[in-house]
């Protein structure tokens, strides 16, 4: 219940912290949307949300190991149990040959239980809750702040670190546009033309994981999920040409982001749930615009 | 208290709350298990566990209209919402450009985001006593009582029956879906009734095991089972055996630690079996096909052993020469350790014999290598005469089949080819020595 009188707090307080919660969520939006484009074309929409729970045991494993919740570190574990997860499906998939759906859904219900024991093991000595693993925080953002030493307040912690992954993202996205493009659509030809596919097929999964991650603690895996599979699906049914679908989806993303906030403060309900549905009504549409048109 | 007592005590079920809880367990994830055989084999392993994420809105709905979290209305809401997500990715499959993960994805996550929403906004606004509602995200499997236990209990006996009634209609709209429309089996209405079944389990079950696990209960038991047998009524068996015996050991860890949650203890215990099964089943285990596979290298690198020495022997004119390692390496270039190896198993098996640092064959190694020559002389010949590949390109071939081509086989192609004496390249086809 200390969230609500938090989410009330907030809403006097000002209207920075508003647009600090908006703008995380905004970035993580971004972050995931122009991802999920490439995820959604390579056919692997329930890779990303399989990778996203069954990070869970990485994340505890390296809270209880260094004793931290140092953003670094669980950035490494969760991203080896990310790469490990995507192994894991695609090793029970081709060597055990057990149908790809079914891979997907062992390998992940088996990694997240794994957590859930270790949470509950050690739960005296984790402030992670099962709740926000779901949800997210995101109501707490501006709360965490990054000050330097001279007392100079930089603003919430976690707008610093979906900032960087965003500019990560849309770096290595604009880079490697080329093979990227090519690895999705034709990974026959990349082969031919000696692109190294399983390598660019790896580096997303990594970068898959390494979002999840960093967007779990401030939206939770829903939010993260929903952001990877709806914006891009949205634009999907609008355009079918690649760089307009990655432009409409991370916008798409960023009015989800807004629209969700205000949709949760009108329903005084969590606001990662919010942006959910916002991403929902959004497909939906899309989906009717299309419909009238035909 | 040893761990035996402790063991016997739990067996026992004397407590009532181990008793509803086993009782329950075993149940509900036998019923699950049942139903999860055909989402399996359908594959529609993800679009159950979509279908579970999507119950929470109709869960919340329900409690926000009747203000009561158990019972009927519950049920009601969960049941409607499981069917309008499943109605939802029928119809963007079939409408949108996107692909059926993606389908799935969305549903799922914009269901579960909506539930997720009304759930937090009851829990931020007066309700009458909403806590225990997000039991159901989490399951309470460790606190089931006997209502409960009625309610997986007749749950149970509805699918038992109606899946062993209609048995022989689900495996076909599961294996051949359009021969059951040609024989005009009511494929839409039987997929309805599955559809309903497996609904119905998934509601009932995440209650207990909550909605994430929940597809691990009906997919890994299943896939664990098809391991083991190719009969679907013994998969089904199987499968309801694996979930039973799994639920007992997860319901066993918590009650012994207390700290321990039920469900996820179940999940893990079920995956542990199912990897033993994908590696060690007798069936289609890795173990079991590697094995095969080296058993089959082995084999093959014998005889080419055996064939090389004939071909010797052929070069020049002598039936059971003495050969070293490097003149069997001149002929073909095997690899030294292979050589070695395969050479001192054909030692074992009687089929070469060594004096010094030289190998000759025995006279079954003789016959042998020379029926491996004939069959490879008398496929190259039949590819040639008969499939009209030229004779150059033959050898290959012939070089894979020479392995696997049975006596019968070989019968018949003598009988076609007229016991030939000449094979395409004008070497001599050695006899038949039947």
């Amino acid at each position: 219940m200390i969230r609500i009188s938090l989410a009330f707090l907030l809403q006097d307080g000002s209207l920075m912290n508003e647009l600090y919660i908006i703008t995380t969520g905004a970035l993580v939006a971004g972050t995931c949307s122009i991802l999920g484009c490439f995820l959604i074309l390579r056919k692997m929409a329930m890779v990303a949300d399989a990778i996203s729970h069954a990070i869970l045991p990485g994340i505890v494993l390296t809270y209880l190991v260094f004793d931290s919740k140092d953003s670094f570190l669980m950035l490494i574990g969760a991203g080896v149990f990310g790469f490990f997860t995507a192994f894991l499906i695609e090793w029970i998939h081709s060597r055990l040959r057990l149908q790809e759906d079914a891979s997907i859904g062992i390998s992940f219900t088996f990694l997240f239980s794994i957590g859930v024991i270790l949470i509950s093991y050690y739960a005296s000595n984790i402030d992670l809750d099962m709740d926000c693993v779901l949800y997210g925080e995101i109501t707490y953002v501006p709360l965490n702040t990054v000050t330097l030493q001279n007392g100079l307040n930089l603003g919430p912690k976690a707008l610093w670190t979906s900032g960087a992954m965003f500019l990560l993202v849309v770096s290595f996205v604009s880079l490697f546009y080329k093979e990227l493009r090519i690895c999705t659509f034709d990974p026959s030809y990349a082969v031919s033309i000696g692109i190294a596919t399983v390598i660019w097929h790896y580096a997303l999964m990594g970068l898959l994981s390494f979002t999840t991650v960093i967007c779990f603690e401030s939206v939770g895996s829903v939010l993260v999920v929903t952001f990877f599979i709806v914006p891009p699906a949205t634009a999907y049914l609008i355009t079918n040409k690649l760089n307009h679908m990655i432009i409409l989806s991370v916008l798409s993303g960023i009015v989800a982001s807004v629209g969700g906030y205000f949709l949760a403060n009108l329903l005084n309900a969590s606001i990662a749930a919010g942006m959910c549905t916002t991403c929902g009504i959004e497909f939906l549409l899309a989906f009717l615009l299309k419909r009238q048109k035909r | 208290m040893s761990m035996w007592e402790d063991l016997l005590l739990f067996l026992s079920l004397k407590d009532p709350n181990v008793r509803y809880v086993v009782l329950g367990l075993i149940l509900l994830s036998s019923s699950c298990a049942l139903v999860g055989c055909f989402t399996f084999l359908r594959k529609r392993a993800l679009s159950g566990d979509a279908l579970a994420h999507s119950v929470l809105p109709g869960v919340c709905l329900a409690f926000i209209i009747t203000g009561d979290k158990q019972s009927l209305p519950v049920l009601l809401g969960a049941i409607v919402f499981g069917w309008l997500s499943l109605y939802t990715m029928d119809y963007l499959k079939r409408n949108t450009i996107l692909k059926e993960d993606t389908v799935i994805g969305l549903v799922l996550s914009v269901f579960f985001g909506i539930g997720l929403l009304l759930l937090s906004h009851i829990q931020h606004s007066d309700y009458v006593n909403p806590s225990g509602l997000d039991s159901i995200l989490f399951g309470r499997a460790a606190s089931l009582v006997e209502e409960d236990v009625w309610w997986f209990g007749i749950t149970g006996v509805i699918l038992v029956t109606v899946i062993f009634a209609l048995l022989k209609e689900f495996v076909l709209i599961c294996f051949d879906e359009p021969f059951a429309r040609s024989i005009s089996i009511p494929v839409k209405m039987l997929e309805v009734i599955l559809t309903t079944l497996t609904v119905m389990a998934i509601v009932t079950g995440i209650q207990a095991v909550g909605v994430v696990l929940m597809a691990a209960f009906l997919i890994t038991p299943a896939a664990a089972a098809r391991y083991w047998t190719y009969n679907i009524k013994h998969m089904l068996i199987y499968a309801a055996l694996i979930s039973m015996s799994s639920s007992v050991a997860g319901a066993y860890v918590s009650y012994s630690f207390p700290k321990m949650p039920t469900a996820p203890w179940i999940v893990l215990v079920l995956s542990l079996v199912a990897f033993f099964s994908f590696l060690f089943s007798p069936h289609k285990g890795v173990w079991k096909r590697w094995m095969n596979m080296r058993n089959n290298s082995a084999k093959i690198l014998e005889e080419n052993i055996l064939k090389t020495f004939y071909h010797l022997g052929e070069r020049e004119n002598v039936e059971m020469g003495y050969y070293t390692e490097q003149q069997l390496n001149s002929i073909r270039g095997f690899k030294k350790s292979d050589l070695k190896k395969g050479l001192r198993k054909l030692i074992r098996l009687g089929y070469v014999k060594k004096s010094g640092q030289s190998y000759t064959l025995t006279n079954e190694g003789y016959r042998k290598g020379e029926r491996i020559v004939r069959l490879h002389r008398l496929w190259e010949l039949y590819l040639s005469n008969h499939v009209k590949i030229a004779a150059d390109h033959v050898h290959d071939d012939a070089e894979t089949i020479e392995h696997i081509i049975t006596p019968e086989i070989e019968q018949k192609l003598e009988e076609l080819l007229k016991s030939p004496l000449i094979d395409p390249h004008q070497s001599s086809i050695p006899p038949s020595r039947w």
